[in-house]
């Protein structure tokens, strides 16, 4: 790549959960930063169809620490930057009603208990008290992780792109991107239907797509991307403050979630079982009489509850469930960003202000622990028991 | 209030329409005791009641009230029995306790004490959505064809918005019923429809999605979800109305012209005292003559247009009852604080902008906007996108008159029993032409022919422009009167050539959908002949030995005339044939009679400024046409984007009332809309419980 076009020090591929927050802090850390966009706007991709839950309460170091810093960052936007994101301090709780995952989250307590995280198992009765709309009749109990929280992904997205626009951060849509450059080893930049760009480093944050822009330098990148529908209901008064989520696995469907947005609607996702592996975004009908099934045996109420829109997504999935961060060792100056697994929201803003230390240079060795955890050339051997 | 107010508000006494006879019932509107008629839903027995403002906005608090009157937006939501509901979709119960819906409602607690059943699901050879003219008409060829067909409405009757129409319709006699009352066309069509033993109706019954694995969600009485597997589908679920923004649109008793259709002449009730039209289409034109013929006042109609879209024999049937029409002028704010007191109007420019100086204001209770339609085609491009073998007719294919709609329902319908491989006949070439005529835009007008000869009987047409209509042709027994080769031409009495004198049986003046026929008899007097001419209102109304101002087709006042005689009969379907004394000067000109005193459409001594923060485009949300400008000013060209933001679109009604404003909003601000990325449309089409979804019946 030579001539007249312009240069960037990073260029982040994929303007979505978490190409954003990695821009904004990149470039409010002084770097010349460029995202390039299929989609006409910003979150157009999976973005969009986050539910919204953001919580610490992983069973692994690497996304308690990213899940953390982006409750910090989160929770505090509307303080330091004013824009109103709709967050809302209102927990997790994972419910059990059979022994098998009670077992299971008591299991996890103590490895999130040593990371500090504010999570407790309640028995019935205080849990009822906490969550009094669930279905009490066969609940066991369940655990609950009060300083989790949600907040609106799309609004909270367009903060991110608003003040890494305010830092100088340049966003191109409607570019899709046809290669990349790579000369002796290095990565030179990234070639689009309309243009060429360069850039010592470009970053991968391309989600469901990741695995076919790395197939640009050359490198495969192990994210499958599924399907996952979600919906939202009319607004309501509040009724219910944490995330709701059920373990079970039941006949096409694994885990199932619901939780109430600070604009007083309810918004939920299912995990279908077998996976729907694709990247296939069209509603199907089968969502809807599954996911209105399940939520209504968990909390009874529900049932007057109005759907108003409901819309597919892609979880970009790896083989053991946790995302593919850092530099490759094949391409000098390619970063992946890449196989959240369903998580981008949570784990983009803390994700975003990592990335912006490595490609810097600054990782300290707390950073460092979080980066081999996530290496692209990790054994990818175990997989994660909560997702 | 009085007794006597609250019956005003019923109506009792209609020239077309019989007011049911129903069981009265009690509720309680904020605790206070009030009555409805069994069977109505909770908008009309609180519009019966004089409750126009069901409660306000959880954002601003601003007031809500009716505004579709189809289910299709969440404006008219109360609290009935606990339960947030659609007031307009709700049906009152005895007993019921209903409470304005002023923030978010509370979900109640229910113990869930039901089993889950399975979601039923079915094949059909064709699925048609929607059972207004189109719709059937498709499913009765389908049946004589023997196709299985599931027709699916989401009204209780069939009919679609034909069940609003109290007037004789225009078109092709052989065709379409024309001549023939809306409402009776409705009536026949089902009939019709319910002989064929391979078609199934499911009225009361929503489609609310359209998904990729090919099946339809129907949603049955609000109650029971049914997935059905169409192998070919037909939408045929009409249109909706155009919304228009302009300060004060959001107000209670600012509303569509079907809305008001769907009050006056389904429900009975009368939702105004006075009203005011937005728009010069047939819509508008026909809904001020409902409103006359409901006894409610229309102060006038705006138009900006030099002149009305709509048919003119609508439009001369309008003026001559006394509605002024206001052309090239446009509504600048609808006033008041609660709801609807008057409507201001200025005349605009060639380049659309207001002339200052020219505002007026008249004093309303309801600004009807009829701004014209826009088809539900939501579903069409879905299922085509997902493959599934679709079509389309109607107003969801196309905006155009019932007429039109009932062919274009055939024709569909021979092609998708096509479609399936039945044995059918080729579609006969003169049907698409019929289709196309029955489409035809309103042609040019000419100026009125009035026969000179002062013998015998003169027919006199004041029919002046070239629609497709041509009941007056078939129902002459001379056959003497003829639109020339094609149904689009103005008739013209041929008795002359043909050697025959008009008989002066006045059928052609009581089937004409215009009121556009009248007869001057001279035989009795040739210098004082009697006129007969058709009249639409309540009987009692009017008598022999009235006075009343004469007119001429577009409404000139003539002077006074005497009512010689009221003569009505079963086989004139309602309509009045009044017989009018005249002198000879006016006979031919003579069109109709002022029905509304001058006093009704007077405007108000000074103009009326209302003054908001800025006009609300999108309704559900309030989200204003100044926030979104900003927004398209900072550069944002994708309205999932401007949605992201705002919310615009986001809302109950899922950016049926929307999508259009922010476009023309677009347009305003001179952004071509190839240039913005349109909103992605989702389901479902309208919201539905999750209760329903489930499966979940009461344990039996």
């Amino acid at each position: 790549m030579s001539g007249g076009h312009r240069s960037y020090d990073v260029i982040v591929i994929g303007a979505g959960s978490v190409g954003v927050p990695a821009a904004y802090f990149l470039a409010k850390s002084g770097l010349e930063v460029l995202v390039i966009d299929r989609y006409a706007s910003v979150g157009q991709g999976a973005n969009k169809a986050a539910i919204g839950g953001v919580r610490a309460t992983h069973s692994d170091t690497a996304k308690i620490r990213l899940g953390l810093k982006s409750i910090e960052i989160l929770s505090n936007w509307q303080d330091r930057h004013g824009d109103n994101i709709e967050w809302h301090t209102g927990g997790y709780t994972f419910v059990a009603y059979g022994d098998r995952e009670e077992q299971t989250l008591k299991s996890l307590l103590a490895v999130q208990q040593s990371h500090g995280l504010n999570i407790d198992w309640l028995d019935r009765e205080p849990l009822l008290e906490a969550v009094p709309a669930l279905e009490p009749r066969g609940l066991l109990g369940g655990t609950l992780s009060p300083e989790d929280g949600n907040a609106s992904p799309l609004l909270a997205l367009h903060a991110f792109y608003a003040h890494a626009r305010r830092h100088g951060a340049t966003f191109r849509f409607g570019e899709t991107v046809t290669g990349i450059a790579v000369e002796n080893g290095r990565v030179g930049g990234v070639q689009t239907d309309r243009d060429r760009y360069s850039a010592p480093v470009v970053i991968n944050a391309a989600g469901a797509h990741a695995r076919h822009i790395a197939a640009l330098a050359e490198i495969d990148v192990p994210v499958t991307p599924d399907a996952h529908e979600g919906g939202v209901t009319e607004p309501v008064a509040r009724f219910l403050e944490p995330m709701v989520v059920d373990i079970r696995p039941r006949k096409g469907s694994a885990n199932f979630y619901f939780y109430q947005h600070h604009t007083g609607q309810v918004v939920f996702c299912i995990t279908p079982s077998p996976p729907i592996v694709g990247t296939d975004r069209r509603e199907t009908s089968s969502f809807l009489p599954m996911v209105a099934r399940r939520m209504i045996e968990v909390m009874p109420r529900l049932m007057n509850l109005k759907v108003r829109r409901t819309w597919r997504g892609l979880y970009p999935m790896t083989p053991d469930g946790a995302p593919v961060v850092g530099w490759v060792r094949e391409v000098e100056g390619f970063v992946q960003a890449a196989g959240m697994c369903g998580q981008g929201f949570m784990l983009g803003p803390g994700l975003g202000s990592y990335l912006a230390r490595l490609v810097q240079d600054e990782l300290s060795a707390e950073d460092r622990e979080v980066f081999d955890l996530l290496s692209p050339y990790r054994a990818f051997e175990s997989a994660e028991q909560l997702r | 209030m009085s007794d006597t107010e609250r019956g005003t508000r019923r109506i009792v006494s209609h020239p077309i329409l019989s007011a049911p006879d129903r069981e009265t019932i009690a509720f309680t509107w904020k605790g206070e005791p009030l009555t409805a008629q069994r069977g109505e839903c909770i908008s009309s027995a609180l519009f019966a009641n004089g409750v126009h403002v069901f409660g306000h906005h959880h954002k601003d608090h601003s007031p809500q009230g009716i505004f579709c009157a189809n289910g299709q937006c969440a404006q008219c939501m109360v609290v009935a029995d606990g339960l947030a509901v659609k007031a307009c979709m709700e049906t009152v119960r005895p007993g019921m306790d209903v409470a304005p819906l002023d923030s978010l409602p509370e979900l109640p607690e229910t113990p869930h004490d039901g089993v889950f059943d399975d979601i039923e699901e079915r094949a059909v050879e064709c699925l048609i959505i929607g059972g207004g003219p189109a719709g059937l008409a498709a499913a009765i060829e389908l049946g004589k064809l023997g196709v299985e067909v599931l027709l699916v409405d989401d009204k209780d009757r069939l009919g679609g918005k034909l069940v609003l129409q109290t007037h004789k319709f225009f078109g092709s006699v052989d065709e379409v019923h024309a001549g023939t009352r809306g409402i009776d066309i409705a009536t026949l069509l089902a009939q019709e429809v319910a002989q064929h033993p391979s078609v199934e109706c499911w009225p009361g019954t929503n489609a609310v999605a359209v998904y990729s694995d090919r099946k339809v969600g129907l949603v049955r009485d609000g109650r029971d979800y049914v997935l059905v597997r169409p192998q070919t589908l037909l939408i045929a679920a009409g249109a909706r109305e155009k919304s228009l923004t302009f300060r004060g649109n959001t107000l209670p008793g600012v509303y569509g012209a079907g809305a008001f259709q769907t009050l006056v002449n389904r429900d009975l009730v009368r939702p105004a005292k006075r009203l005011f039209i937005v728009g010069g289409g047939n819509v508008g034109l026909i809904a001020g003559y409902h409103a006359l013929q409901a006894g409610i006042e229309v102060a006038g109609l705006v138009e900006a247009l030099s002149e009305c879209g709509g048919y003119k024999v609508h439009k001369d049937k309008l003026v001559r009852m006394g509605v002024p029409i206001h052309n090239r002028h446009t509504v600048l704010s609808a006033n008041g604080d609660a709801h609807v007191e008057s409507v201001t109007i200025a005349a605009i420019d060639d380049g659309w902008e207001v002339i200052p100086g020219t505002e007026k204001s008249f004093a309303c209770d309801t600004v009807l906007v009829a701004v014209g339609l826009d088809s539900c085609s939501e579903f069409y491009h879905k299922a085509r996108t997902f493959g599934m073998k679709t079509f389309s007719a109607g107003d969801a294919a196309e905006i155009a008159e019932a007429s039109a709609a009932i062919f274009s329902g055939k024709i569909q319908g021979h092609k998708i029993a096509g479609s399936l491989g039945h044995e059918v006949p080729d579609i006969p070439e003169a049907w698409s032409r019929i289709e196309e005529i029955l489409k035809s835009k309103p042609g040019t007008v000419e100026p009125e022919h009035r026969p000179e000869k002062s013998d015998g009987v003169s027919v006199v047409f004041h029919c002046e422009q070239e629609i497709p209509c041509n009941p007056c042709t078939s129902v002459c027994p001379q056959q003497a009167i003829s639109t020339g080769d094609d149904i689009r031409g103005r008739p013209t009495f041929i008795g002359d050539e043909l050697g025959v004198a008009c008989n002066g049986c006045t059928k052609c003046v009581t089937i004409c959908p215009g009121l556009a026929i009248t007869l001057v008899d001279y035989r009795k007097d040739e210098d004082y002949p009697t006129i007969s001419l058709a009249h639409e209102f309540p009987k009692d109304d009017i008598q022999a030995g009235d006075v009343v101002n004469v007119l001429d087709t577009e409404g000139a006042p003539l002077g006074q005339a005497e009512i010689a005689k009221v003569a009505s009969g079963k086989k004139m379907d309602r309509t009045l044939l009044l017989r009018i004394k005249a002198p000879r000067a006016i006979a031919t000109r003579i069109a109709g009679i002022q029905v509304q005193k001058p006093e009704a459409a007077e405007p108000m001594a000074r103009y009326v400024s209302r003054m908001t923060d800025d006009t609300v485009v999108c309704r559900c949300e309030r989200v204003t046409a100044g926030e979104i400008r900003d927004l398209i000013h900072q550069g944002m060209r994708d309205v999932n984007e401007i949605k992201t933001v705002t919310r615009t679109g986001m809302g109950a009604c899922g950016a049926k009332t929307c999508g259009s404003l922010v476009d023309f909003l677009f347009r305003q601000e001179g952004v071509p809309l190839d240039e913005r990325t349109p909103n992605v449309p989702r389901p479902l089409f309208v919201e539905v419980p999750l209760g329903v979804f489930s499966g979940l019946h009461k344990e039996r």
